[in-house]
């Protein structure tokens, strides 16, 4: 009996890898066991090789596993490009004569993958033969597999949804009449983590919870998801999803719609935000509310479009012209996502800043089993914003001791509503005067971030004063949990939000530490210069991974090991 | 409602003689006309000396960045529909570092008014050649004279399928507020360009060289007409002033679904149900 198992199902694009993976996860989440799936794919729609993995495990998981215990292969490309992640005792099915490979090697079993799915309706159908035969091979048994499919298919109307039901039987009962042998068997427990997400999605929920109204984005990998789940949803809670004809109209909307008193969205990847750098700033001299999610994935430039990175946290620190006060959450699970977005609602409107949500390729995309967290956490919080007949106020950019200024509503309120991005005096008329000047950047500036610092999002301290303490950000959560539960004398710092950064609570988190290491997914040891900047502790290195790929299980406790 | 009651405290920074006087006198008349407070009106900008309108007219405004008044303006009026939401605009702001908004926005068609003050010049930058520019106008950039074919506004709408499109002159204030007023009353995106006098940077398009010019759209011209619009719009030697083309289409509202919802200003924020939503996640 083993405590976990990874599967590995690739194909090129095209051949529903992501539908076999997902129905892989329900289908162990539905027997009792916890999963963490990956994705991985190319930037295209057809060929090449993808592969989804998923963990299953009778305890929960975080994070993905270097090898694959199971591998199913639907092409001889994905043969070719996936052997070498096959684990050590590991099964690799392939279909051989759809392949066209001729030799087998150790592990390698031979089945009649396309076979079983033409006879199913057509090659079509070779993803849910892929998932029937790896219920058999990991002793699920078939009801789980049929429900996975009738969920997945439902939408798309009942022959399909037949057809996949059907190719998965012929999956599974060849694999469990002529590969028994092969097969693993694999601890379950019952658990109440029903719910099925990946980051993007539960970022998107997050929004529609906070009383997002208007979401508005380009389309841009890693961050379309997050459009793609509040659009699902726009008819039902009665949000208007607007599609930009770039980023810059994006952010200028979204500001637009949030001046008016609406809460607003818009989200992109990299290069998008790179184009949003100046309607940020705006929101930050208008002191209008602005949530922005950026899905990191490797630059410069185009870089690689569907992968992982961490690269832009000081981008993120520092987009935009000026200078000026902002939060960045750092969420890392789904569950994190949630609550990163309603807080970035409220922090946005009570501040009247802008709040940045960093994710990236790996969170956003990653699915995992989770019990929802509390939907009434983070309650909307409009801070200052003036509805009704509240009578003149005295200037949108009055002076105030914690720099936040009554905002009237357009329309909705008694006082007009002013905005500019000049400099402004109270009244937010075009000013050129000197002390109105520091008067105002000292609002938006040092009150604000006074204000911020105050209400900053703790890190997550595991296993203080360990011989080595990893520190990360963002997506580094779950490998973190787990590697320093596996290695000895080990603990990690998780910065859940790293702006206003935590500079007291991570000295009182890494007193009497040994090692202090970072956990980065770039180049350069961002979150250690930022963490040298703002304590003056230097961490003694950096574990860095910035080949496009996430950090897995094994790495982070190679890295610990090495450390300790 | 008066003119008057439109006035604003904030002192006005434009050139004396400067042609934007004129569109300012003419859009506080159509206000007046309109009959609207100054609390339902949102008059937004972005930069140059067109975009300094909203400090000078008594309303709710939204002053924003170079180029992107309509995104701002666009999501506003998608924010509260009850807003009536005028742009005001120059050929730089417009036509040049917003004119992929331009473009877009005209297929979006929100319901909103947009008045580009067409100098054919940059005035708040001091004298170089806009996307409106004679070809030939000599600047301190542009020594050799302007190079560049000149951008039309009008054909470009019209191409689009604006369902407003009409042009003013600065010094015809009486005729500008009338344009005005079509343009607010029309259901969806109105394009009025002005054309204004730039007596400190644009020697060219003077009050003098527009007056032997100009000439009004007459009665006999059908203003649902495209191609005769189309054809007016392309006149170079004479310059048509008036409605050129005015046809009802249905409005981003409308097709959005927007005008059957409550204003999304208005949307209760507290206790979302999320559960319908998650239940497709377990």
């Amino acid at each position: 009996m083993s405590e976990e198992i990874s599967i590995r199902i690739t194909g090129e694009a095209g051949q529903g890898i992501v539908a076999a993976g997902l129905m892989l996860c329900r289908m162990y989440k539905d027997s009792g066991r916890h999963v963490f799936a990956i994705q991985d794919y190319m930037s295209r729609i057809r060929g090449g090789t993808n592969f989804f993995q998923a963990r299953a495990a009778a305890v929960p998981v975080y994070a993905p596993r270097e090898k694959a215990d199971l591998m199913i292969a639907l092409d001889k490309e994905a043969v070719a490009s996936n052997k070498s992640a096959l684990a050590p005792g590991g099964v690799l099915v392939l279909d051989a004569e759809k392949s066209g490979i001729k030799e087998l090697e150790k592990g390698w079993f031979n089945a009649p993958i396309y076979a079983l799915a033409r006879e199913a309706g057509g090659p079509l159908y070779a993803n849910s033969v892929a998932l029937g035969m790896a219920a058999a091979l990991t002793c699920v048994e078939f009801d789980k597999a049929g429900e996975a499919v009738r969920n997945e298919f439902s939408a798309k109307g009942g022959e399909v949804a037949a057809k996949n039901a059907l190719a998965a039987r012929k999956g599974f009962d060849y694999a469990a009449g002529n590969m028994k042998a092969r097969s693993f068997r694999l601890a379950a427990a019952p658990h109440g983590r029903n719910c099925l997400l990946a980051g993007n999605e539960a970022l998107a929920l997050g929004a529609i919870s906070a009383g997002c109204k208007f979401y508005t984005a380009y389309p841009m990998s890693p961050s379309t998801g997050i459009m793609d789940t509040v659009a699902d949803y726009a008819a039902r809670y009665g949000i208007i999803v607007e599609q930009a004809e770039d980023e810059i109209a994006a952010v200028n909307m979204a500001v637009g719609a949030s001046y008016a008193g609406v809460r607003s969205m818009t989200a992109s990847s990299g290069g998008g935000f790179a184009l949003m750098c100046e309607g940020l700033s705006l929101a930050a001299m208008t002191e209008t509310p602005l949530v922005i999610a950026l899905v990191m994935r490797p630059g410069p430039a185009t870089g690689f479009p569907t992968r992982t990175a961490q690269e832009d946290l000081e981008f993120a620190l520092h987009a935009g012209h000026g200078e000026f006060a902002r939060a960045v959450y750092t969420p890392g699970s789904p569950e994190e996502c949630f609550l990163a977005a309603k807080r970035a609602f409220n922090t946005a409107e009570r501040f009247q800043v802008p709040a940045l949500i960093l994710s990236d390729q790996y969170l956003a995309e990653s699915v995992t089993n989770l019990e929802f967290p509390d939907v009434s956490a983070e309650p909307p919080d409009r801070g200052r914003l003036l509805k009704g007949d509240t009578g003149p106020g005295t200037g949108r950019y009055s002076y105030s001791p914690d720099g936040v200024s009554p905002r009237p509503v357009p329309g909705r309120s008694a006082a007009l509503a002013a905005a500019d991005s000049d400099e402004h005096g109270p009244e937010g008329h075009i000013t050129e005067l000197a002390e109105v000047r520091l008067k105002m950047t000292r609002k938006r500036l040092g009150l604000k971030l006074a204000g911020l610092a105050k209400e900053v999002l703790r890190p997550t301290v595991v296993n203080p004063g360990s011989k080595t303490m990893l520190c990360g950000f963002g997506s580094s959560l779950g490998v973190m949990r787990e590697a320093c539960a596996a290695v000895k004398d080990a603990g990690f710092v998780h910065y859940p939000q790293v702006w206003p950064f935590p500079a007291a609570e991570t000295l009182a988190a890494l007193k009497g530490a040994g090692r202090v290491l970072t956990l980065e997914g770039n180049a350069t040891g961002q979150l250690a210069r930022l963490m040298r900047r703002e304590t003056g502790l230097e961490p003694a290195g950096s574990v860095l991974k910035y080949d496009g790929r996430p950090f897995t299980l094994d790495e982070a406790a190679a890295a610990l090991e090495r450390g300790n | 409602m008066e003119a008057a009651d439109f006035n604003s405290a904030d002192p006005v920074a434009w050139c004396p003689g400067c042609g934007n006087f004129g569109i300012q006198a003419a859009l506080k008349t159509a206000l007046a006309e309109l009959g609207k407070k100054p609390r339902e009106l949102l008059l937004v900008s972005g930069i140059g000396q067109a975009a300094k309108m909203p400090h000078y007219i008594k309303a709710n405004f939204f002053n924003g960045l170079h180029g992107r008044a309509l995104p701002a303006a666009a999501a506003a009026k998608i924010a509260n529909r009850e807003l009536t939401v005028i742009v005001t605009t120059g050929d730089g702001d417009c036509y040049g570092e917003g004119g992929n908004h331009f473009v877009h926005n005209i297929r979006r068609n929100v319901d909103m008014t947009v008045i580009v003050h067409d100098n054919r010049i940059y005035g708040l930058t001091k004298g170089q050649a806009s996307p409106t520019s004679e070809p030939g106008l000599k600047t301190r950039i542009q020594p050799g004279g302007v190079i560049l074919a000149p951008f039309p506004p009008l054909e470009t709408a019209l191409a689009l399928g604006c369902g407003f499109v009409a042009r003013g002159y600065a010094a015809e204030r009486e005729h500008l507020a009338g344009l005005i007023l079509a343009g607010i009353r029309h259901k969806g995106f109105s394009l009025i360009d002005v054309f204004q006098p730039c007596p400190s940077f644009n020697k060219l398009n003077t009050f003098d060289w527009y007056a032997r010019r100009v000439y009004k759209v007459g009665p006999g011209h059908d203003v649902t007409d495209k191609a005769a619009a189309l054809a007016l719009a392309a006149e170079r030697e004479r310059l048509p002033l008036g409605v050129l083309y005015s046809r009802a289409r249905p409005d981003y509202g409308e097709l959005s679904g927007l005008d059957g919802m409550k204003p999304l200003v208005d949307a209760e924020l507290d206790n979302i149900d999320l559960s319908p939503a998650l239940a497709d996640f377990r």
